[in-house]
């Protein structure tokens, strides 16, 4: 077995913009449920709304800036449209209609009648909104090599996505860092406990849960931009597997902590790298196809995660006694 | 404090205006705070409140009892905003409240705390403190980002909350999880966190329930306190020994009627009360064990009356 590779592989991973994508929608994540209590099941939904508004606002000319502005917008008014009606209802309600609402984005994205804007099935090529963002970067065009790391300078999967991907998850950590501490995260910790409670000590439910619920949404399309950076933006590989991976990864680092996201997610995609690796190398093709090793990975991931929920419910960086799948 | 000639003794005050009070259900007080009119809530086809007219007496305790099923809580929670009546208005401090949201209703300064304790479990027992303080600038979420523009309020609230659970004997438990108190610690914990943002009307639901003898004292003790230092109490109870020792005046719903009012002596024995409620043990202590197999008959044969 090559260990070298292995390594390098696992360690490429952990520093992945993809991880970084996924680290930074769990941020988001982290904010509805770690925080509020919040059971969005449609976290992919924000990400896919994200990463449309910004490549079509691209595509249609506009600066990297405005095309942001668009991404966060598209995701706001999102959450709001999806918080007004559930809000006010119990938690599962959410739940249901942030999964079908997720699907809608999804499935309008990918419908023909919007060929002309989302490209539908086969989705936006990368190189039709990546030009403004490569053009921000400071480096000279090339490939450089870091260690064992040899990546672009500016092209799609490149060091310049890494510095900033990974730069946001830093600015959302510091930002969770604030809230989490301050008395705005305690009225949310309180909603999270029980809504009746803080409302009957003179706090608007209704329009904290509406703004955790916008603010976790709009990280979760900053992620989605981060995600389609070294990619497509294809809605179909942001649909609910996309959300079941974010839930994975934000349990798994712990809920209701400012870096078990990030922990999270880096653990979830080194491991899955690692467990792949492995397979592809120990175990000879005349047993197990390349395909079947793909799927085995998943299998193991699968397997892991429930040791987790049983062994460590509160996720690495949690506390058990503030926050645990578990218990309620 | 030191600087006013006398502070006003509430407990006498409470005792001599109510004292020439008409002993009628809806009779009007001297210095209401609170004054409903015509409430009603439906459940189908049942009435579960028809209030038709309330005053509770300010800077008073007056305990709200009645059998199981009388409407007690859903009155509670038309008042304070938990529940939308059928119809029905009324007014706290002179402002209609009807309609008004819960949160609202909170802030004007009528606070209450529930039947089935709220404590909020997995926060610890000073955050749950400082949740109850009212105009904390980090509440705000642009504010919060900004540590030096709440951090003032912070540490007075902090205070506020230590020196209430120092007279709430919960000071040794400021930094454990509210979830890890006792059933009576977390009743405790409640009320004082209710206290918290002073308010000028406390509704307690049930204060004694599940709570223990030994902490029973101290709780009415808390309770006189609060009126003696100028709050209303309105308060849901069963156990009359704690409603005839601490209250200043009782309300006696029935059936989500008011069917009696009068101060703690007197209205036990008004014959509406017997019939409704008390059934033959209406001067006899129903906390006492040995009554407890002859209850289900009393209970019976007040229902019978018509």
């Amino acid at each position: 077995m090559d260990w070298t590779r292995i390594l390098t592989n696992v360690l490429g991973e952990m520093i992945a913009p993809t991880t970084a994508a996924y680290a930074l929608a769990a941020v988001g994540l982290n904010i509805h449920f770690g925080l509020t209590g919040l059971l969005n099941m449609g976290q992919a939904g924000f990400m896919l709304l994200g990463a449309y508004g910004f490549a079509i606002a691209t595509i249609a000319g506009w600066p990297i800036w405005a095309a942001a502005l668009v991404a966060i917008a598209a995701s706001a008014l999102f959450a709001l449209l999806l918080g007004i009606p559930t809000l006010k209802l119990r938690g599962d309600y959410l739940a249901i209609v942030t999964i079908a609402a997720a699907e809608i984005v999804r499935l309008i994205g990918r419908s023909t009648a919007l060929t002309s804007l989302t490209g539908a099935s086969s989705g936006l090529r990368g190189d039709s909104y990546k030009t403004t963002f490569q053009n921000l970067s400071p480096f000279p065009t090339g490939t450089t090599t870091i260690g064992p790391f040899s990546y672009s300078n500016n092209f799609s999967n490149s060091w310049w996505i890494r510095l900033v991907g990974w730069a946001l998850v830093l600015i959302a950590c510091l930002f969770v860092y604030l809230l989490i501490r301050s008395p705005w995260g305690r009225v949310l910790k309180g909603i999270r406990e029980d809504e009746e409670a803080v409302r009957s000590l003179g706090k608007n439910v209704f329009a904290y849960k509406m703004q955790s619920l916008v603010i976790g949404g709009v990280i979760g399309a900053v992620a989605g931009i981060v995600y389609v950076m070294p990619r497509a933006v294809q809605p179909d590989s942001m649909g609910r597997p996309m959300t079941f991976f974010v839930w994975t990864i934000l349990l798994l680092g712990g809920a209701a902590t400012v870096f078990g996201p990030v922990l999270g997610s880096i653990i979830f995609w080194a491991g899955l790298m690692l467990i792949k690796s492995i397979m592809r190398d120990g175990i000879s093709d005349t047993l197990i196809s390349s395909g079947q090793i793909e799927q085995l990975g998943w299998v193991i991931v699968g397997v892991t995660l429930m040791l987790l929920v049983i062994f460590r419910p509160q996720g690495v960086l949690g506390d058990k006694k503030e926050l645990a799948i578990n218990v309620r | 404090m030191s600087a006013e000639p006398t502070p006003i003794d509430f407990r006498s005050t409470a005792a001599r205006d109510l004292q020439h009070v008409e002993r009628t259900p809806g009779a009007v007080k001297p210095e209401p705070i609170l004054v409903a009119d015509s409430v009603t809530r439906h459940f189908g086809g049942i009435a579960a409140v028809d209030v038709a007219h309330l005053e509770v007496q300010r800077n008073a305790i007056t305990a709200l009892i009645g059998p199981n099923g009388a409407g007690k809580t859903t009155l509670f929670n038309l008042i304070t905003g938990f529940d939308r009546p059928s119809s029905g208005r009324w007014t706290f401090e002179g402002r209609s409240l009807a309609g008004v949201s819960a949160a609202r209703v909170a802030r004007s300064g009528m606070v209450r705390t529930f039947q089935l304790t709220k404590a909020l479990n997995r926060m610890t027992v000073i955050e749950n403190m400082r949740l109850g303080a009212t105009h904390q600038p980090g509440e705000n979420v642009f504010t919060a980002l900004v540590p030096p523009l709440w951090r003032t309020r912070e540490r007075e609230i902090t205070a506020q909350a230590e020196e209430l659970l120092a007279r709430f004997k919960l000071l040794d438990k400021r930094d454990d999880f509210a979830g890890s108190l006792s059933g009576g610690q977390r009743k405790l914990l409640e009320m004082a966190r209710a206290l918290m943002s002073k308010p000028t009307m406390i509704m307690l639901d049930e204060p004694m329930a599940g709570v223990n003898p030994a902490l029973t004292q101290s709780l009415l003790g808390h309770i006189q306190a609060l009126r003696d230092d100028g709050t209303t109490v309105l308060f849901v109870e069963h156990d009359m020994h704690m409603v005839r020792h601490i209250s200043d005046w009782v309300v006696v719903m029935a059936e989500g009627r008011i069917v009696a009012e009068g101060p703690p002596d007197s209205v036990m024995k008004d014959p509406a009360v017997i019939d409704a409620y008390l059934g033959a043990h209406h001067d006899t202590d129903l906390g006492d064990d040995s009554l407890l197999e002859d209850e289900p008959t009393a209970a019976t044969a007040g229902k019978d009356a018509p």
